[in-house]
């Protein structure tokens, strides 16, 4: 049994890493807004499938022009998420300022409820869009990294099968560690960081202390939006095919990546994210063997939220969440 | 204050009673048009209704079905004549929407001249619209229909000329053991009524022919990494995976698993049956295949022919389902004429021409053959198996499996 699993894990760990490094950049935006605002920004999920329906519509527009042939294809991806990342960074930003700023003062779930109506409206803006262009909300792109890769995983340890990746996963992963670096650095390395873990802190105090308070959450906002815009891009990248639902899946377990990890810490959602992906990916596979078949690979979800469960039971701050430090 | 709010109560009254005066009196207009109508035109008018989408997503589909059933009756016409009647095509439109379908029967069933209906598209809507055309006594043939309940309930309006889905899995299952020679299959299907339902009737039919089945695993619709099933594909190295499910999922599935390496021939139902398919998989659709009620139409010479008349009649090339359409509106007028005769050429009752669309044998039409079981199940419906050799649709015809 633990041979046929040893068999697949080198492909396992590959997909599962290339599925939680898409769910921790996700998180990352769930874990910056509630660790400054604590709401719970649930149109953030919606925020990345936009990300990803700008990206493929840039690539799409690069192709007709002929641009993709003549030019290197990571020069493309780099400006598909430049551009995508400031054009969803802008909509997160427009949304806190029309639709949860006013509701500042009001009530907790008043402002979740909007995010919700928020999620659907964006949801079916984004469908009406694309039905309008393509004649069909289901949209696929041009593929920029497909290369196969091999690695002779069986050269390392004899029991492991050889596992092939797809360029993109690099790709996937690479960008998804240097903007989790970035973001680390400019969190707790700048001043506008600073500013931003002094209004998670104490939103008053900070003020009184000549913080812009509203700027700083409007850069949450922002940070947190293009930073989810480029996973969508990411996530059209490696997956080929986008619709206007898959935000609200994917939106949901990285929320509970966020929450895995610590929600409020931005360390914590990384590694949430990763842990659920890896969960998740290993759980798709080897259910039916460590149950000799019961459980079938359906029950992954199951197995990755029991997990979940069982953490918050023995601390329930989450992997990484200490109780008064620092939110962001 | 209170003067305030007994004036808007009264005045809300007011509003509430008008629009309900507006209501009824419209519905009166309607009785009287029905009325005159009925008068005018004589006891010799036989309509025959369509139910189809004719607006929203569906409504290719739907007008396809419409159309080919336009042109089945006005051949007819001039036989109908013969005997003394008049035909009359009036087209609905049920937006494949059961609420919608629902009430457009009521309608129908309140039409004392239409006679039969041919619909309608979507199961969903057909099962709960076909209770209405029980109740009224009126024939419906579905050119489309192929969920197992539209004719399980028995009911005896209800026939249908496709095949029915616990058919299809049993069928792929014979070709993929017979024809592709799968001795070990990996099953994966996609959680929902449909698609579990495919997979399990696949499954049983595979065992029943001696395969052996090393993987049946379930994925979640609306996810686009299914890398973790694959895996275990992988591991099992099966030589054929089965899908039971929709194109979304499946094109993702296909793509990821021609990535992995998987090269073994993919196979799975109508649902995987749609251009989408094409366009997600791209390259990696090629050695797929699947299994569907609707035939190609111009396979045979009959079927060529119509088309073309189609193509001239309508300035349209037919669909997967135009000539069901026109095949069903053929059966529905034979049973018609045959209830006619019997009844010594006079108007027959709408029971009488139930009966006579369900006693309907060895009728030859353009794509299938139609006899009706006790059930209203075609004897001939055959499932059709294609397969896709290169990235484009529709797919290439490779093989029909009937029952008998």
């Amino acid at each position: 049994m633990i041979e046929q699993v040893l068999h697949t894990l080198p492909q396992v760990l590959i997909d599962g890493l290339a599925l939680g490094a898409v769910y921790a950049i996700v998180a990352l935006g769930y874990t910056m807004v509630y660790g400054i605002l604590e709401l719970i920004n649930f149109a953030h999920g919606e925020i990345f499938m936009t990300g990803a329906f700008v990206g493929t519509a840039i690539l799409l527009t690069f192709s007709g022009l002929g641009w993709i042939t003549s030019m290197p294809a990571i020069i493309t991806l780099v400006l598909v998420l430049i551009v995508t990342s400031v054009l969803t960074g802008l909509l997160g930003m427009g949304i806190e300022r029309v639709a949860y700023r006013p509701l500042r003062n009001a009530p907790k779930l008043i402002t979740l409820i909007t995010a919700i109506g928020i999620s659907f409206l964006l949801q079916d803006l984004v469908r009406f869009i694309t039905e309008l262009k393509n004649g069909n909300y289901i949209l696929t792109g041009p593929n920029l990294f497909n290369k196969q890769i091999g690695i002779e995983a069986s050269s390392i340890l004899s029991v492991f099968n050889d596992a092939s990746v797809k360029s993109s996963f690099f790709i996937v992963l690479g960008v998804a560690i240097v903007m989790m670096i970035t973001l680390d650095f400019f969190v707790n390395r700048t001043k506008w960081g600073m500013a931003m873990r002094a209004v998670a802190q104490d939103r008053e105090t900070a003020a009184l202390m000549t913080v812009n308070v509203n700027k700083v959450i409007a850069l949450t906002f922002f940070i947190g939006s293009a930073l989810g815009g480029a996973t969508g891009v990411l996530f059209a990248v490696q997956y080929g095919t986008i619709d206007p639902y898959i935000g609200f899946i994917l939106g949901l377990k990285a929320f509970t990546a966020a929450v895995l990890g610590g929600i409020g810490n931005i360390r914590g959602a990384m590694f949430g994210g990763i842990l659920i992906g890896l969960l998740e990916m290993f759980a798709a596979a080897n259910l039916p063997i460590v149950s000799h078949g019961v459980l079938g690979a359906e029950y992954k979800d199951v197995f990755a939220f029991a997990i979940l469960i069982i953490v918050l039971i023995f601390k329930p701050e989450g992997l990484f969440g200490k109780v008064t430090v620092e939110k962001v | 204050m209170v003067f305030k709010k007994t004036f808007s109560i009264l005045a809300t009254a007011t509003l509430a009673v008008g629009l309900l005066a507006g209501c009824s009196g419209g519905n009166k207009d309607q009785n009287a048009s029905n009325g005159g109508s009925g008068g005018s035109s004589g006891s010799n008018v036989i309509k025959i209704a369509t139910q189809t989408p004719l607006s929203g997503g569906s409504a290719t589909l739907g007008e396809s079905i419409k159309l080919g059933a336009q042109l089945a009756l006005e051949e007819q016409q001039a036989n109908f004549e013969k005997l003394g009647f008049k035909l009359e095509l009036v087209p609905y439109d049920d937006q494949g929407d059961p609420k919608k379908g629902v009430a457009n029967a009521q309608l129908i069933g309140a039409d004392k001249q239409i006679f039969g209906v041919v619909g309608h598209l979507n199961s969903g809507v057909a099962i709960p619209s076909s209770e209405i055309y029980e109740k009224y006594s009126i024939p419906m043939v579905s050119p489309a229909n192929t969920a197992t309940d539209v004719t399980d309930r028995g009911l005896k309006t209800v026939n249908r000329i496709c095949a029915r889905d616990d058919f299809q899995g049993p069928a792929g299952a014979k070709f993929a053991i017979e024809k592709l020679g799968a001795k070990k299959i990996f099953i994966i299907q996609d959680k929902t009524a449909y698609g579990s339902g495919l997979a399990e009737a696949f499954k049983k039919g595979a065992e029943d022919l001696g395969a052996q089945v090393v993987g049946f695993e379930g994925i979640t619709v609306g996810e686009k990494d299914f890398n973790g099933v694959l895996n275990q594909v992988l591991a099992k190295k099966p030589d054929l995976v089965y899908f039971g499910g929709l194109y979304t999922e499946g094109g993702q599935l296909i793509k990821q698993a021609r990535d992995k390496g998987i090269t073994v021939p993919i196979m799975g139902g109508d649902g995987l049956d749609s251009s989408t398919l094409v366009q997600i998989a791209g390259d990696a659709v090629k050695n797929v295949y699947m299994t569907s009620a609707a035939g190609l139409t111009t396979a045979t010479d009959a079927g060529k022919q119509f088309a073309e008349k189609y193509k001239q009649k309508f300035g349209k090339d037919i669909e997967s389902y135009s000539a069901y359409g026109y095949d069903s509106m053929g059966v529905l007028l034979k049973g018609i004429e045959n209830a006619i005769k019997e009844n010594g050429n006079k108007l027959p009752s709408r029971q009488q021409v139930a009966e006579g669309v369900r006693k309907v044998q060895e009728y030859e039409g353009v794509v299938t053959k139609v006899s009706f079981d006790e059930k209203g199940d075609n004897k001939y419906a055959k499932i059709y198996i294609y397969k896709f050799d290169e990235a484009k649709y529709p797919a290439k015809l490779e093989d029909e499996v009937s029952k008998q």
